[in-house]
């Protein structure tokens, strides 16, 4: 909502200035989101005089102007107006300056092969007339060269942001009061009008009882023999500093009376109407031409305004062509009318229309300013305009929606934490309009009817805050009790596993839960995308089903940044499906490039599938799962290198899946140009992360320690290869429990002489007695057994 | 009886002229040996008449003695020598580099979701969460936002189907319906999270994060909104002098509603919290409105109280000097490396918020 001091005062007697005004304004909850010079652009524009004007070298019909722009400036400007002569005083908008009718920025540009500085200005492109012909001719003097052409342009205008409970603060007399109930100023009294309305107007209107109506009531007012023009300098002036184009005088007087009273009104060319105005539910595909000069195709039961030969304008939204206003118009019917909010809404969204009309009729409009609305706009198009009124005409009515409402004093200091007395709820409702009676402890209020947002106690505790002013509310301090504990165990988990993984030296990434489709795809085992209805960007087209895509697309603009080496992770949901709650929340990192690039102390190598397994077992160690609950298995999924990728799950190779790592399949690397030869990644499961019953200290095994040497030895096999690491070493362990406690891969070999098929695998055993020293004898007994039991499970044997 | 002393001095001599560990050990053999000088007078013990056994025993411990001292210090010798050599032959460049190794960040979103968790647990707060997949009616309906009310175009939506029922979730506030609904009062919770909105410029992301607070119980007023909202500022910015304004505003589902301003200035190029006469929007709230209240079955008569929100990206970038609100989330590593925060860096009451 726009408006200034000076149109505020038509409505509220104030000695306030204007900084005062927005300081209050903002502290009543109608905040002043910009103040402006109306119209920094016209003030540019300038009185000069054509010194000499002579035939563009290049152009036949171009003339080529020395223009006088005052303080002793001369300019060149290319014109092609018939009138620019020697000595002609005229208008002059300097290149930068907004031509107002094409909302073109002037340029320095060569017309022709000649520079031209600016512009000598016709009434039309100042939105001052439609005569096209030639530029404006002035009568000045020599002084007034220089001078701003538009007068009093400078006032300010306040940007006022409007909250959508305040509908009535959509016209400048609203926000009066407001002003007036905050104490600065008085609210002026609006006069009664005295004209002479003696006849009928010749129009019919009628509202059609259907289900649905859109319309509740139809005001009209006929006015016969008015000579349109354009509008008078003030009114011209308000209406540009609205941001509208002042377009003819009962044009402007409706927009006027929209802005200041939040009244729309709508001016019909009585002419064009076809006998009647009828109000009624549209018939699917039926069509007309609004104002925008777009051809709009209606549904069923939108609110039509219509005549005889079918749709005039939508109801509160915008009008049509067909009965448009013009310069030559005679007669006009002058509508002020109540849409109701909902159907007004639901119709401009399928039509995607927006108007000021459908802005304030959305929001609601005071059923009761139907008479006021026709007043001042019949009083300013009789003013302007001259012609003779008919009776007002207004039929339809609707329910009173208002309410009593009981407002119990005490609420308002349990509520706000400071009182109020009576006498000060009686002033301020009363000066919003309010009705009041004392009844008993309460007090009854009845809202105005252009208060929609006032419909229980606490609407009007709010209205009584807001005006005694919010920095009246005390500062009470809080307590610092817990009811619960801050996080939960999932919470937790969160936040450990979060810095767990930037502290293995991963990065942190926040990216959209939004990604691309394509890419999504390769890293998904959905059935079907979860598109959005209305994505932002077609890259941008569906919920993520993994954390992989987007830091895959992320790690990719950091490689081709030359960032190779690169260790991103990211926490958060992915998507399942596209009800509430089919998310879940996982941890995953990927890891591209080299280990020591470029380093003197050791050799450079790609990082590998144990470098990313490392991590996200460390991970999970260090969230609270110990490795001899985690299986390694060779599980996986489609978007990692199948030979070199895993599962690590809960207890055994079937159980709850913990986390997935591996390298990223080389195909996907080479589809997304990532321009790596590796990239490594685990997704850790973060909701299969079983909560534990008891603590750590509850779960843990009394601290024993043997007093006995440990013993260590080596044993080397061939064995097939088909045997994992994994087998063996859980083969072995289960041996003896109690006496071994590691089992160390330290070498694996295929090669030259190891028959194919086979592989070398040596591992070296620590045992651990609890009892006694062990013995030559104890220790050969156990080798022995470890080496048949390998044999004979794997057939594996014994390399010397 | 033997002449000691003529052994003792033969004996350090030969010590006194040893220059090498090897001949210092055979010398040690030549005295201690199992026929050592010192070993076969030993052996004479028992031979020895009764009545100078005794003189005899007692000079010949004393030699042993001080001979084993002294090839203990000759010993002791050699060996420092010995790593003196070595020592000489062990310099390095200590300033060449050492091996590589990657050091972590935090992202600076996360940082302050743990700062701002931090500073409402000690009030008493609980962390609570909700889907950021919502329906129309958790988002919107139970917030006493209307189907058909303007309030609705406040917050451009991202939808997941044609009839507008699933949506993103626009703000944290369908938390404070999900957590009335599945428990009893008093609430006091916080609820930080993502949220999404359908609108992307230079400072709109089409996805951005916010912070939920909800306190209902019996006499909770606005006084003690005020007063909750003035120590997280406080406490978040770390700074002593405060300059906040409560202005009224709408929200459908809190009332009275306002928004809240900060005091700030710019000096020398920087944004100062807390002082100065320009005023920046920080968050929203109010008391909730008594149908979101029944919309949950908490009864209005018997229970109120306040909910803010708070952009959590708008914050972090106060305090942290970021302006651009969409490098958030583009991930160049150049931008996380310099604005993220050491893993270990976690922020508490009792080590301070930040460093």
């Amino acid at each position: 909502m726009i408006t200034s001091l000076s149109w505020l005062k038509n409505h509220l007697a104030t000695k306030a200035n204007l900084n005062q005004i927005v300081e209050r304004l903002t502290e009543i909850g109608l905040e002043v989101e910009n103040i402006k010079s109306s119209n920094d652009n016209l003030d540019n524009i300038i009185i000069c005089k054509i010194v000499k004007s002579q035939k563009h070298p290049n152009a036949d019909k171009l003339k080529l102007c020395d223009v006088d722009i005052g303080s002793g400036n001369l300019v060149k400007i290319v014109c092609g107006a018939q009138n620019a002569r020697d000595g002609l005083f005229a208008v002059y908008a300097p290149p930068g300056t907004v031509i107002p009718k094409t909302n073109m920025k002037l340029k320095i540009a060569k017309i022709r092969g000649i520079e031209s500085h600016g512009m000598l200005c016709s009434g039309y492109e100042l939105d001052e007339s439609s005569d096209k012909e030639g530029i404006i001719e002035l009568n000045k003097k020599e002084k007034n060269i220089g001078d701003k052409y538009f007068k009093n342009t400078g006032e300010k205008t306040m940007e006022i942001a409007i909250t959508p409970n305040r509908p009535d603060c959509l016209g400048v007399r609203g926000i009066a009061r407001d002003l007036a109930s905050s104490g600065l100023g008085q609210l002026k009294k609006q006069l009664p009008i005295k004209i002479n309305q003696k006849f009928k107007s010749p129009i019919k209107v009628s509202i059609k009882k259907e289900k649905g109506q859109g319309c509740g009531i139809f005001g009209s007012v006929y006015i016969k023999n008015v000579q349109n023009k354009e509008s008078p300098d003030w009114l011209k002036k308000r209406i540009i500093s609205l941001g509208l184009k002042p377009i003819s005088a009962i044009v402007d007087v409706t927009n006027y009376v929209m802005f200041d009273l939040n009244r729309p009104l709508h001016a019909y060319d009585a002419d064009k109407i076809d006998q009647e105005i009828i109000v009624r539910n549209s018939k699917k595909s039926e069509s007309f031409e609004a104002l925008d000069n777009k051809k709009y195709t209606l549904q069923n039961n939108m609110c039509a305004i219509s005549d005889k030969s079918g749709v005039l304008g939508l109801g509160g939204i915008i009008g049509g062509t067909r009965s448009g206003t013009e310069f030559s118009t005679k007669n006009i019917l002058l509508e002020s009318a109540y849409f109701f909010p909902s159907p007004i809404r639901k119709t401009s969204k399928i039509l995607n229309i927006d108007t000021d009309a459908k802005y304030r009729f959305e929001r609601g409009i005071d059923p009761d300013s139907i008479k006021l609305g026709l007043e001042l706009g019949m009083c300013m198009i009789l003013n302007m305009c001259g012609g003779e009124a008919s009776k007002f005409s207004i039929i339809g009515k609707i329910k009173d929606e208002r309410n009593t409402i009981d407002l119990e004093v005490e609420k308002f200091s349990k509520v706000i934490g400071f009182s109020i007395t009576r006498a000060e709820i009686k002033k301020i409702l009363s000066s919003l309009g309010c009705s009041l009676r004392m009844s008993g402890k309460k007090i009854k209020v009845l809202p105005p009817t252009w208060r929609p947002d006032i419909k229980e106690d606490i609407d009007l505790i709010e209205e009584l805050t807001r005006i005694k002013g919010y920095d009246k509310v005390p500062l009470i301090n809080p307590e610092k009790e817990n009811i619960k504990d801050t996080l939960n165990y999932k919470q937790k988990l969160f936040h450990f596993a979060q810095r767990s993984v930037a502290s293995k030296g991963y990065t942190e990434a926040v990216t959209w839960s939004f990604t691309d489709s394509t890419t999504d795809t390769l890293f998904s085992e959905l059935k079907s995308e979860i598109k959005l209805f209305n994505p932002i960007s077609s890259d941008l087209d569906v919920l993520r089903s993994s954390l992989y895509s987007n830091l895959i697309i992320s790690a990719k603009k950091n490689i081709h940044r030359n960032f190779e080496d690169l260790m991103l992770f990211e926490i958060g949901p992915i998507f399942k499906g596209s009800k509430p709650g089919e998310q879940s929340t996982m941890i995953s990192a990927i890891k591209t490039g080299k280990y020591s690039r470029k380093n003197w102390i050791e050799k450079e190598r790609n990082f590998d599938v144990f470098d990313i397994k490392n991590d996200a077992l460390r991970t999970l160690n260090e969230i609270g799962l110990d490795n001899l609950k985690i299986v390694v298995s060779n599980k996986t999924k489609k978007w990692y290198h199948p030979g070199r990728s895993g599962l690590l799950s809960l207890g055994s190779a079937g159980g709850p899946e913990l986390a997935y790592f591996g390298e990223i399949h080389p195909s996907i690397i080479k589809r997304l140009d990532l321009r790596t030869e590796n990239v490594l990644g685990f997704e850790i499961f973060l909701d299969n992360i079983p909560e534990e019953r008891k603590k750590i200290r509850e779960n843990r095994p009394q601290f024993i320690i043997s007093d006995y040497q440990k013993v260590f030895r080596d044993f080397a096999f061939v064995i097939d290869e088909k045997y994992s690491s994994g087998e063996i070493i859980s083969l072995v362990q289960k041996i003896d429990k109690e006496l071994i406690k590691v089992v160390k891969i330290f070498d694996v070999y295929q090669g030259d002489n190891i028959d194919s098929g086979k592989k070398s695998i040596a591992f070296n055993v620590t045992l651990e007695p609890k009892d006694k020293t062990l013995s030559d004898n104890d220790i050969d007994q156990i080798s022995k057994k470890i080496i048949s039991v390998v044999q004979k499970t794997t057939g594996a044997t014994l390399r010397s | 009886m033997e002449n000691f002393d003529q052994i003792e001095s033969d004996i350090l001599n030969k010590i006194k002229n040893v220059n090498n560990q090897s001949s210092l050990d055979s010398i040690k053999t030549e005295i201690f040996g199992k026929r050592g000088v010192i070993t076969e007078l030993f052996k004479k013990i028992g031979s020895l008449d009764q009545s100078k056994r005794k003189e005899y025993a007692s000079k010949l411990n004393a030699l042993k003695t001080k001979v084993t001292e002294i090839l203990k210090e000759k010993f002791v010798d050699f060996g420092q020598s010995e790593i003196n050599k070595k020592l000489k032959n062990e310099k390095i460049d200590i300033t060449l580099p050492g091996r590589d190794y990657f050091a972590g960040k935090i992202h600076p979103v996360s940082q302050v979701i743990d700062e701002v968790t931090s500073i409402f647990a000690e009030i008493g707060f609980s962390v609570e969460e909700g889907p950021d997949v919502e329906s129309e009616y958790y988002n919107f309906s139970a917030l006493n936002t209307p189907e058909n009310h303007p309030a609705r175009d406040m917050q451009d939506t991202f939808y997941l189907n044609r009839s507008k029922d699933l949506l993103l979730r626009t703000h944290t506030s369908p938390v404070q319906i999900r957590t009335m609904l599945k428990s009893k009062p008093p609430f006091k919770i916080i609820a930080p999270g993502r949220t999404y909105r359908c609108d992307s410029d230079q400072t709109h992301s089409p996805m951005f994060h916010q912070l939920e607070g909800l306190h209902i119980d019996k006499n909770i007023n606005m006084g003690h909104l005020k007063g909750c909202l003035y120590y997280f500022v406080k406490k978040f910015f770390e700074i002593e002098k405060v300059k906040i304004r409560f202005r009224p505003s709408h929200f459908p589902f809190t009332e009275p509603s306002a928004e809240v301003d900060i005091g700030y200035k710019i000096q020398d190029g920087q944004i100062k919290i807390g002082e100065g006469d320009k005023w920046l929007e920080i968050l929203g709230c109010g008391m909730v409105h008594p149908n979101v209240l029944k919309n949950v079955k908490v009864n209005p008569k018997q229970y109120q109280g306040y909910a803010f929100g708070v952009g959590i990206d708008r914050l972090a970038m106060l305090k942290y000097g970021i302006n651009d609100l969409r490098a958030f989330f583009e991930s160049d590593i150049r931008w996380l490396e310099f604005y993220g925060f050491d893993p270990l860096d976690v922020p508490t009451n009792y080590r301070g918020l930040s460093r």
